[in-house]
């Protein structure tokens, strides 16, 4: 188990170096750096001040080069520029002084400058990340045991009307993507069309004070995404266990259903789902995505599509950064929960 | 000219069958649902031969026996008065002066006891008049949905409503549907897979919305039917107006705008039928290129294992770990276009479907020198050229090749290759998974000791196969495809905004949602019902093909 956890944890670094070395690299592309120059410094720049102006900042270097600095495993680079300042990346480019540290990378714990939000990078991952981990919260609430209750009700007698009713709604969930759902949302509840006004159609109040108004119809829309899968899981789980022997000797012996499903059938039925589960944060922030732009919620996924629409690198690389460690921190937490879960493979 | 209503004449006499139907369904189907944790027999066949054991949910009756069905039965109840009851009891206490809490209480009290009621009584009925009730209000639905397009083509303009037109200009499409369903219920018994399909009610509800989109648009793109106006036109006058809004005084053309008219005068219905075609172009195309990647990865990484599989699954999951719209938003900006990244990737991605069907027929036709180079020249050389002339874009970095037929637009071009880039890792781990599954399998290994080479065995025995489970994930693939089109349209990337695709109508209108409801609801629902289909498609294909 040691191992195994290790390895992993291994691969994962390996895949986090190359993924973030892929956003730099893109990000880091000429027409990309050119943009950035002309929205930094002055729109109408010419081609030559384009090339001094990022010549001065260090943009013009290697790639790896640069990337060994944001990493910190490179001495930050210090330049005496064409307009005679000198510039040090570990002094936000101004000039460098005594106290100036000689390595500022991620290692460092200097997750670098925002361009757009001018700002550091890590106290705007900080808040909006906390701003997100509140949505989530709620969406886990309200997803998880949905889905959970669907599918086990679902999957408790195959082939039933419930089960062929309750499979058409998660069907239903599933082909519903975020912004369908968020718009008829907001176009039903939020709006006078249909006479239903009962929700906001923003959360931006959302950000300093959760309310029931405000936060509804984002919840719902990131939650029935994801729900209809996972209760499809869950259902398929189900009706394996409702078919094994162990339940049909229950069942002779004359256990009630309510103790059948809840004592004997539900744990086990529950081992699949929590991978399914683990597995859907990476789904969840596509999610978040779609529902913080759609309902001007200032998380992280309305940073992400700041920051990716103006080429902000370092912020870019943050936000990629945590989203990478996410992803790949859930998928080592499910498959090791799935052998704790298991008693076959825990006990062997 | 006067505004169109939404249903018209033909409305007001089909229109109370319909709400009584509908009334009828959804009270059967909660009450079936209530009706599940009542008392039924279940048969459990064990070693000694079927016994018939009560099914029931506990012992005794149970707390939860009642009060979920209470619950349940007492919002249905909430639901229909808010919409029905003028005043409703919570407003007709408030007008009484009762505080809030009170007020609350009350009604609460109200409606669990009367669901209590309700669902005691239901739980009581027979489970048989459900499924009576259910089945039969479902084709009195459906029934009325149909007799409405059918007389609607009958009632003069404007009679039938904005409903009623629109039917009207669905009629290629509804004549196409017809003979689609007809042919092949006639002859389903000769279509294998294809034609079982017609055996399953939810296989068939999807092949039936999947086909309408289909048809659509063929009938709009080809042959310019079905749509009333211009999607790119503008008619000054009808900015957001709302559906049924009738065209100004002395435009030619079609008199009304269905659907209303969009933030920038257009007229959503046409936009919303054009952008079908849109979709029906990218998303099938896209997911067979990515399954021609995956199945062409995924094969030999499966069959041979060790450090070409290592290799290639670290490559799919780094591809997986990225979140897609960050991805998107990386690789689809005009800025990343005019790198000519997208072109490479193309360059890397359209070469696969050459190299599958290079390998599949030279595997197949080896000892047959003759025959073999014959097919393969067929094959190879036409979709040879087909590759060049799509990857060789004038403009882009990649021109070199005289013989260029045509140039994709360069939206498109950028849209599909992230599109397939995205997807074929997704379809390489499960051709991979299926590999391994089926190369332990006595035919693998009946071919290996014939001394047949590895790609023949991949190809010819491990792939079809595979084919059961690959058809249904084709099927969900393009749903999920389309989904992925739309979320690029909805964040503004790589189609121009003008485009009328469904995600960039989406986007368009969501910016004055809350003002206008009207113009984003459309292509929602447009695309809803097409992932849908394909969806309830998927499902029925893999409960028919689970039968054999």
């Amino acid at each position: 188990m040691g191992l195994f956890i290790l390895r992993r944890l291994g691969v994962m670094l390996l895949t986090a170096l190359c993924l973030t070395f892929i956003v730099f690299w893109l990000t880091n592309l000429q027409p990309n750096l050119e943009k950035l120059a002309k929205t930094q410094g002055n729109a109408r720049m010419s081609d030559e001040a384009v090339e001094t102006w990022l010549g001065n900042r260090g943009y013009t270097r290697n790639v790896f080069v640069k990337y060994g600095e944001w990493l910190g495993v490179l001495p930050g680079y210090v330049i005496e520029g064409t307009d005679g300042e000198t510039r040090g990346r570990c002094a936000n480019n101004s000039t460098i002084t005594e106290d100036t540290a000689t390595f500022c990378g991620v290692l460092q714990g200097d997750w670098g400058y925002s361009t757009v939000f001018r700002d550091e990078v890590s106290s705007i991952l900080g808040e909006r990340g906390w701003q997100t981990a509140k949505l989530m919260f709620f969406v886990m609430l309200v997803m998880v045991p949905g889905a959970l209750i669907i599918g086990v009700l679902a999957g408790m007698k195959e082939g039933s009307r419930t089960d062929r009713s309750l499979s058409t709604v998660s069907i239903l969930s599933t082909a519903t993507p975020e912004y369908v759902s968020g718009v008829v949302f907001i176009a039903v509840f939020a709006t006078a069309t249909f006479n239903m006004q009962w929700f906001k159609g923003t959360a931006t109040s959302a950000m300093d004070n959760i309310t029931f108004e405000n936060f509804t119809l984002p919840v719902l829309t990131v939650a029935l995404y994801g729900m209809g899968y996972i209760a499809r899981m869950t259902r398929a789980s189900m009706t394996e266990v409702m078919t094994a022997q162990y339940i049909r000797t229950a069942r002779l012996k004359g256990v009630s259903f309510r103790n059948i499903v809840l004592r004997h059938a539900l744990r086990n039925a529950l081992i699949a789902p929590f991978t399914v589960i683990m597995l859907q944060f990476p789904w969840l922030l596509n999610g978040v995505v779609i529902v913080e732009t759609l309902f001007n919620y200032k998380g992280f996924g309305w940073t992400l599509v700041q920051a990716a629409g103006n080429n902000d690198i370092e912020m870019l690389l943050g936000v990629s950064v945590v989203s990478v460690f996410v992803v790949l921190a859930t998928q080592l937490i499910s498959d090791i929960g799935y052998v704790f879960l298991n008693p076959r493979i825990r006990i062997s | 000219m006067e505004a169109l209503t939404w249903t018209g004449s033909l409305g007001s006499t089909l229109g109370p069958v319909m709400i009584i139907a509908v009334a009828v369904f959804v009270l059967a189907v909660v009450g079936n649902f209530v009706a599940a944790f009542a008392t039924s027999t279940q048969q459990v066949t064990a070693a000694g031969g079927a016994v018939v054991v009560p099914w029931r949910w506990s012992d005794k009756t149970s707390f939860f026996e009642l009060a979920i069905p209470a619950i349940a039965v007492g919002l249905v109840l909430y639901a229909l008065e808010a919409f029905t009851a003028d005043p409703t009891l919570s407003a007709w206490l408030a007008e009484l002066g009762l505080p809030g809490w009170l007020n609350t209480t009350i009604t609460a009290l109200v409606f669990l006891l009367m669901g209590g009621f309700f669902a005691y009584l239901l739980q009581r009925a027979p489970a048989a008049l459900f499924e009576w009730l259910i089945r039969w209000s479902f084709i009195v639905i459906v029934g009325v949905i149909v007799a409405f397009i059918f007389f609607s083509q009958f009632a003069g303009y404007g009679n039938a409503g904005i409903v009623g037109e629109m039917a009207k200009q669905f009629l290629p499409v509804w004549l196409a549907l017809i003979l689609t369903f007809t042919l092949s219920i006639i002859f389903k018994r000769r279509l294998g897979l294809y034609g079982k399909l017609f055996d399953s009610v939810i296989g068939m509800i999807g092949f039936g919305l999947v086909m309408f989109w289909v048809f659509t648009a063929v009938f709009v793109g080809i042959f310019d039917l079905v749509g009333t106006h211009d999607p790119l036109a503008q008619i000054s006058g009808l900015k957001n107006q709302p559906p049924g809004v009738p065209m100004p005084e002395g435009e030619a053309g079609f008199a009304h705008y269905l659907l209303g008219g969009d933030n920038l005068a257009r007229d959503i219905f046409s936009r919303m039928v054009e952008g079908s075609v849109i979709v029906m172009m990218i998303a099938p195309l896209a997911t067979l290129f990515a399954f021609m990647v995956g199945i062409t990865l995924g094969l030999p990484a499966g069959y041979y294992g060790g450090r070409l599989d290592t290799f290639l699954s670290f490559l799919a999951n780094l591809i997986l770990a990225f979140p897609v719209i960050l991805l998107f938003y990386l690789l689809v900006t005009p800025e990343i276009i005019a790198t000519g990244l997208p072109n490479y990737m193309a360059m890397v991605l359209f070469i696969f479907p050459l190299v599958f069907f290079g390998v599949l027929i030279h595997s197949r036709y080896r000892n047959q020198p003759s025959k073999d180079y014959l097919i393969l020249a067929i094959v190879l050389v036409p979709l040879l050229m087909l590759y060049l002339s799509v990857i060789n874009q004038q403009g882009s970095p990649i021109d070199f090749w005289p013989l260029d037929f045509f140039d994709i637009p360069g939206g498109i071009l950028v849209v599909f290759v992230s599109v397939v880039f995205v997807n074929s890792p997704t379809v390489f781990r499960i051709v991979r998974g299926l590999a391994l599954d089926i190369k332990t399998r006595d035919y693998v290994a009946a071919a290996q000791t014939r001394g047949e080479r590895p790609w023949y065995i991949m190809l010819w025995e491990i792939l079809p196969n595979a084919r059961g489970p690959l058809i249904v994930d084709f099927c969900l693939r393009i749903g999920y495809t389309t989904i992925l089109l739309g979320t690029l349209g909805f964040f503004g990337l790589g189609l121009p905004p003008e485009s009328p695709d469904w995600g960039s109508t989406i986007n368009e209108g969501r910016k004055l949602l809350l003002i206008y409801a009207h113009p984003a609801l459309p292509p929602a629902i447009a695309l809803l019902s097409l992932v849908l289909g394909l969806n309830l498609l998927a499902d029925g294909l893999r409960e028919e093909s689970l039968k054999d």
